[in-house]
């Protein structure tokens, strides 16, 4: 347990889903409408002090549901611990979740490769459009456990 | 954007640089918005170098991954690789020896180099500076023949491997080594005198791409393009893997945030760099590179031949794969453009479940819109070549 998470529970006691550890890297599930108060407390408390958003990864848990979640991974250059958050979307046939550009502008290109790669669109995100895949491709998204992988 | 906020004239145009464009460092392609040759708007357009690597790995078992990872920075493979094994290793829970550590940071230390170097040659050469090129490929060429020798190959090594290493270093090479490492810095005296006091290259590069320190960090910006903004953070130094720790190294910083600092900030590391491998080279400690685990490394091959056991681990390891617990790990390293992050998700199978490359490129070039916007086009060619990008890596 760091200083993160007690800081976490004890601003945010409801929206803590779970708290994980695994050689040495704890992630928060946290609940997905306070995902963005979450996100600007960690980044602007002097204790958390987690500025940097490293990356934002979407995760597919086909047959599992809730289906949808995206990981956060920070970074405290203050401290030089490392956080992740991850929220489950609440919608399985709709992903949606609230996105975090207005507090770490670098997630504009992460949201929109997840979005891209596993269809979770990010609410409020200023130009939430395909980015590595063609815009042709609508209605693919090829990192979902339900579209084939072949040539292999 | 209307008329009325336009420099001059009245219409802007569009043009399409790339993605079959000597100066856009493989296939990117910008979008862009002109009024003359004022960038109203500049678009990257990503993606035609998409392999999907990260579904792929999803259907392959963890040695099987190593070498797609070679693809991605296909400049620094050994940086790439470097990233992977360590992930998978933290997965696993198991450490290497002390001299497979030591030639790891040789290796990604000799890497950085060659990557800088290239960075130099094509950077000068954009800017219309024909001279770096020759000489930072001179010097690059015997890094390459380094590599031959290691690994076989010159750009995908596969040389890390889960557990250790491919093979011990070949006879010959620390000496070959050695030979680099003491005479390169003299060779910086060169690349010093053609571009660092020229009045073009400065004129070039000076408050082209401002970045604050702030302002880089908010864009995700890591490695030497956010230590030429001033931020302190080298992650061999912050958060220390694979013995880094043991080394002595500085890290250089900028102050102003553009180009030329960032020119400046390359052209020490490579410095730091090589005060790395000297130490690396000195304090080479003996010992195997394995660990002993027939669970991840495969037995040695004159024992497969004799030994059924030996043989049926060897099919197993093929045929099966490892099989790491059930966790989520992320684990990043500093790659000679930034940090280089893997996380890896498994569901106890001998196959990621998910994995996901953080690629330094792709986060270093995501600001381009605010950085081209309002300059010339010229200047644009600068903020490619400073950003250091490898397509491979931006589109995975």
């Amino acid at each position: 347990m760091n200083t993160a998470t007690e800081k976490l529970q004890a601003q945010f006691p409801d929206a803590i889903v779970d708290i994980y550890e695994f050689r040495g890297d704890t992630t928060v599930t946290v609940k997905p409408d306070v995902l963005v108060e979450i996100c600007a407390f960690l980044r602007d408390d002097p204790e958390t002090s987690f500025k940097y958003l490293s990356s934002v990864s979407g995760v597919d848990y086909l047959p599992d549901s809730p289906r949808f979640a995206a990981v956060y991974h920070l970074y405290s250059h203050l401290y030089k611990n490392r956080l992740a958050l991850k929220v489950f979307c609440p919608h399985d046939e709709t992903p949606a979740l609230p996105s975090v550009v207005p507090v770490w502008i670098t997630a504009d290109w992460h949201e929109r490769e997840a979005y891209d790669l596993l269809g979770i669109k990010f609410i409020g995100h200023p130009d939430l459009r395909r980015i590595l895949t063609p815009p042709e491709c609508e209605g693919y998204h090829p990192l979902r456990k339900d579209y084939p992988q072949e040539g292999y | 954007m209307n008329s009325a906020e336009l420099a001059s004239g009245t219409e802007t145009m569009l043009l399409n640089l790339g993605p079959q464009h000597p100066s856009t460092h493989g296939v990117l392609r910008v979008w862009l918005e002109l009024d003359g040759e004022v960038i109203v708007n500049a678009d990257p357009d990503i993606g035609y170098l998409h392999r999907g690597i990260e579904k792929m790995c999803e259907n392959r078992t963890y040695h099987q991954c190593l070498p797609l990872t070679d693809r991605l920075d296909y400049l620094a493979g050994t940086a790439n690789n470097f990233g992977f094994v360590l992930a998978v290793e933290k997965l696993l829970g198991v450490e290497v020896p002390k001299r497979a550590q030591y030639i790891r940071v040789l290796m990604a230390e000799l890497t950085r180099i060659s990557s800088h170097l290239f960075w130099l040659g094509t950077h000068g050469h954009d800017l219309g500076a024909m001279t770096p090129l020759f000489f930072a490929f001179r010097e690059r060429e015997q890094l390459m023949d380094l590599f031959e020798m290691a690994w076989g190959g010159r750009l995908f090594p596969c040389y890390f491997r889960i557990g250790g290493l491919a093979a011990d270093l070949p006879e010959g090479f620390i000496e070959k080594a050695w030979e680099f490492v003491k005479v390169f810095p003299s060779k910086m005296k060169d690349y010093h005198n053609l571009l660092t006091k020229n009045r073009i290259w400065i004129a070039r590069t000076r408050d082209v791409g401002v970045m604050t320190k702030d302002e880089a960090i908010a864009w995700g910006w890591s490695g030497p393009m956010s230590r030429g903004s001033g931020v302190d953070w080298d992650i061999r130094r912050d958060t220390p893997y694979s013995s880094y720790e043991d080394f002595d190294f500085d890290i250089p910083l900028g102050s102003n945030g553009d180009t030329y600092d960032r020119y400046l900030v390359r052209m020490e590391e490579m410095v730091q760099s090589n005060r790395i491998c000297h130490q690396a080279l000195e304090k080479m400690p003996a010992g195997e590179v394995n660990v002993h685990d027939p669970n991840i490394i495969l037995p040695p091959k004159d024992k497969v031949y004799n030994n059924i056991e030996a043989l049926i681990n060897h099919f197993l390891l093929i045929e099966k794969g490892l099989t790491p617990p059930k966790g989520e790990v992320y684990h990043a390293i500093e790659a000679p453009k930034g940090e280089m992050g893997f996380f890896i998700i498994s569901d106890g199978s001998p196959h990621p479940f998910r994995m996901k490359v953080r690629g330094p490129s792709f986060i270093n070039l995501s600001p381009t819109k605010v950085l081209a916007k309002g300059r010339l086009l010229s200047d644009l060619i600068a903020l490619i070549g400073t950003m250091d990008i490898v397509l491979a890596d931006v589109d995975r």
